[in-house]
């Protein structure tokens, strides 16, 4: 029986991960993947919960968080390409065309 | 130490290890790769807490879906970083000081929670996969719609965004 608190310290070392790639990196692929991580971080949460209260719940919603994350990847990526072909680059630095 | 308590620290230490790798290599394929590593250790990890429709999820989509998107997307935008980390020193330390604070922000909340002794597990009668599914299909049929209408979106979208220009 894995305790609970060992679960939830996991799950907080990988969000922290995803964090520091989400600011420090410059390549746009590697920020959506850091993001990937923390969608992770949070799924074990869930099936963390789901155990420990014996309730499916936790479980349904992972799944839904595989999905969303499916989806946000798919226009993520997709965004990429379109900026790649405009702009040349994959590195947010240079991308401040929404900027004021 | 018990066998299981063992596994547990080893596919742990083998995300973490992923994760790491994953946010510092300088090749976008290494990444991907260790982020594969990561995902297989997360998923030998459901397999642990009991979640089987979970574990099998995760490997199909993940290790086998979004890594293949990401692999075709690095291939085709193939160009290296003469610098890794982004900003100067000033904008490292200002991420650096958020994310321990963030860090000991929820630190100190898991360590201020009562702690709960888990329920002790009782393996479903009829197995995990058979019972996500029944839920899946009643309980929570509409949020499943709904996410099924959100991918339709999702793709058409991802299309619409990356077909060349006319």
């Amino acid at each position: 029986m894995i305790p609970q608190n060992h679960l939830l310290v996991l799950s907080l070392v990988l969000l922290t991960i995803g964090v520091v790639g989400v600011l420090v990196r410059r390549n746009v692929i590697i920020i959506l993947m850091s993001i990937e991580l923390i969608l992770n971080a949070a799924n074990l949460n869930f099936v963390a919960f789901s155990r420990q209260w014996q309730n499916l719940t936790g479980q349904i919603w992972g799944v839904f968080n595989i999905t969303i994350a499916a989806a946000e990847v798919a226009v993520g990526l997709a965004i990429v390409i379109a900026l790649f072909r405009n702009r040349e680059t994959v590195n947010v630095d240079e991308m401040n065309l929404m900027k004021w | 130490m018990n066998w299981g308590l063992a596994v547990f620290y080893f596919f742990a230490a083998l995300a973490t290890v992923g994760g790491v790798m994953t946010i510092t290599r300088k090749n976008a394929v290494h990444s991907a790769v260790y982020l594969v590593l990561t995902f297989v250790a997360i998923a030998a990890i459901y397999v642990l807490l009991g979640a089987d429709f979970l574990f099998a999820v995760q490997v199909l989509v993940y290790a086998g879906g979004i890594l293949v998107l990401f692999l075709f997307v690095i291939m085709l935008v193939n160009l290296e970083e003469p610098r890794r980390f982004s900003g100067g020193r000033m904008r490292l330390a200002a991420s650096g000081a958020m994310t321990l604070l963030l860090f000991g922000i929820l630190a100190t909340t898991f360590a201020r929670s009562t702690s709960v002794t888990a329920v002790a597990a009782s393996p479903a009668a009829e197995g995990n996969l058979q019972a996500v599914g029944a839920m899946l299909y009643t309980q929570y049929i509409l949020p499943f719609e709904v996410v099924s209408v959100l991918l339709l979106v999702a793709m058409i979208g991802a299309i619409v965004l990356g077909r060349p220009r006319a």
